[in-house]
């Protein structure tokens, strides 16, 4: 008697709350669902059901994955809210500082006499970087907010073609962009080491806030974190823009969900973060623009801007070729 | 109006693949594509289940709404069908779909996409005629049309796979239950449509 009431109490327990329970008792006298495996007891312990299949494509063994609902809200609700505050946030922010502080003017008028910041090679580089990053910031928004902000002024045929055309530059371009990343990290990383002057620098407001001109190298405390957002935000972007592209090579189904949202969230962190640097470099400083155009700065703005750069750079043109050079 | 479903009795499914093929046969899906499969869990092991799955057609479907050129549409039957010509291949709905149903050629340069294939309940899709040369080509048969159901279902040996309206393949599948004494429900219907099949 003990036997036959555990044994109904384990049938009971076995079968769990999301199971069909029938009012008859099973015509074999025998319940098979009672052992068998649930859909919900699953889904409870792994919000994920797998299994076996017989087919070459691993990842169609996954037969459930609730999470997908979870990734579609995030991209339907949340992505615009990030991008939106991100973007329209910071382009907000760069026209009130214009309107505030205005163009940072070079004081003293120009010097007539220049000297070269960027060979053209660094100018190429900085360029070649700059073009990808550009068509890849743009066809990257097209996938996330075309549809919302495109779609509707062009009509689907027009809108799905252009999408396909931004889908192939992204996809290109991507690798100029990583080349491009991995040469400013080789060839600047020398002149973006953290150091004393920049705290002086930051503190000082770097000269953006007040009118002061704090000391700098080759690049100031703010252009560093400049380079720090592209080589790290872009080796992000870039690593998991290589999972998306080669899909399910190396990682599962919550593996590309993961990169998407990351690769997603930290372009945007980036595309913010470059209409700063975009805005200083041509419209918010006078002459600024000429490092990367002709190479060539004014005598005047560098001292202003890279005082400690401008000795270095003067002392070493001073200083004999090759050999014996004198004490300094 | 009918509302299509799938339901798979995972306790008469014996994995025999018979949807699987029945589908390519019907649909002429290239190699590598596979809009029907066949999982077993915990195979080999007591309690063991095995579940065909495909498209489940799902109510407010999550890839028509992340889709970035908004490519897809529901049927008056509640099928949920996209158009190839508009699909850029990306991939989203692959990432939002619950059941991995969206299934992708490889085409093109790395392991990049071209357009989604996927289960369309045998109802064709946008292009041409209905039962045209030209929307076989791009999206398979159209049996909907001709009063017929998913080959799949239509095939399937221990008729485990039902197919046809909500109503009716529920009311099937409650009178099983009750009359044998058991079942383990309807695999994906929460996720699906948000409900179940009650007993
Ligand atoms: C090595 C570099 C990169 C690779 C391999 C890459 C790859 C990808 C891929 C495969 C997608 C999925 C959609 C599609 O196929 O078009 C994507 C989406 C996207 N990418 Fe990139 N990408 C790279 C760099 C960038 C950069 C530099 C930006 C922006 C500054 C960017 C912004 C975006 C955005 C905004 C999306 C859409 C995200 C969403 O819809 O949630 N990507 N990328």
């Amino acid at each position: 008697m003990r036997i036959v009431l555990l044994a109904v109490l384990a049938l009971w327990i076995g079968t769990s709350p999301g199971q069909a329970q029938p009012q008859n008792a099973p015509v074999s006298g025998f319940n098979p669902t009672a052992s068998s495996v649930s859909e919900d007891q699953l889904l409870q312990a792994l919000d994920r059901v797998t299994g076996r299949v017989s087919i070459p494509d691993k990842k169609s063994a996954t037969l459930e994955q609730p999470a997908g609902r979870i990734w579609r809200d995030y991209h339907r609700s949340w992505l615009p809210w990030i991008g939106g505050v991100l973007v329209l946030g910071t382009l907000a922010a760069l026209a009130v500082f214009y309107f505030v502080r205005g163009r940072i003017r070079l004081e003293g008028g120009r010097s007539g006499r220049t000297i070269l910041r960027f060979t053209s090679f660094e100018r190429f580089m900085h360029w070649l970087t700059a073009f990808s990053w550009l068509v890849l910031a743009l066809s990257g928004l097209n996938v996330a907010y075309g549809r919302r902000l495109v779609l509707p002024l062009i009509g689907e045929d027009a809108f799905s073609r252009f999408s396909q055309l931004a889908k192939y530059s992204h996809n290109f371009v991507a690798f100029p962009f990583t080349l491009g990343i991995v040469l400013m990290f080789l060839v600047w990383l020398r002149h973006n080491i953290p150091d004393r002057t920049d705290v002086e620098w930051v503190r000082q407001g770097g000269g953006i806030i007040g009118h002061a001109h704090p000391p700098a190298g080759k690049f100031n405390a703010g252009q560093k974190a400049v380079f720090w957002i592209v080589v790290l935000g872009g080796a992000a972007v870039a690593v998991t823009g290589y999972l998306l592209l080669f899909p399910f090579y190396v990682t599962d189904i919550a593996g590309q969900q993961l990169a998407q949202v990351v690769h997603g969230v930290v372009a945007l962190m980036m595309i913010a973060a470059m209409l700063g640097h975009i805005y200083i470099g041509t419209l918010g400083m006078e002459d600024a623009f000429d490092a990367m155009a002709t190479g060539e700065v004014d005598l005047n703005w560098a001292r202003a801007h890279h005082s400690l750069w401008v000795e270095e750079e003067l002392a070493r043109a001073a200083r004999p070729p090759s050999g014996a050079a004198p004490a300094e | 109006m009918a509302r299509m479903k799938f339901l798979c009795d995972a306790d008469r499914c014996i994995d025999c693949n018979a949807c699987v093929t029945a589908c390519k046969n019907a649909n002429e899906v290239p190699w590598g594509i596979n809009r029907r499969r066949v999982v077993t869990i915990n195979d080999g092991k007591p309690g063991e289940r095995s579940v065909s799955m495909a498209c489940m057609h799902c109510t407010d479907a999550p890839c028509a709404a992340v889709c970035p050129v908004d490519c897809f549409y529901t049927t008056a039957d509640g099928v949920v069908l996209h158009s190839k010509d508009l699909c850029i291949g990306c991939g989203y709905c692959f990432y939002a779909c619950p059941f991995g149903a969206p299934q992708y050629p490889r085409v093109g340069n790395f392991g990049s996409r071209g357009k989604m294939d996927k289960c369309t309940y045998c109802a064709g899709g946008p292009e041409g005629e209905d039962g045209s040369a030209a929307e076989f080509a791009k999206y398979g048969s159209n049996r909907l049309a001709e009063g017929k159901l998913p080959m799949c279902a239509e095939m399937c040996s221990t008729k485990s796979l039902l197919a046809g309206d909500s109503e009716v393949i529920a009311q099937i599948y409650r009178e099983r239950v009750q009359k044998r004494g058991y079942g383990s429900g309807a695999w994906g219907w929460k996720t699906a449509y948000r409900e179940t099949v009650d007993v």
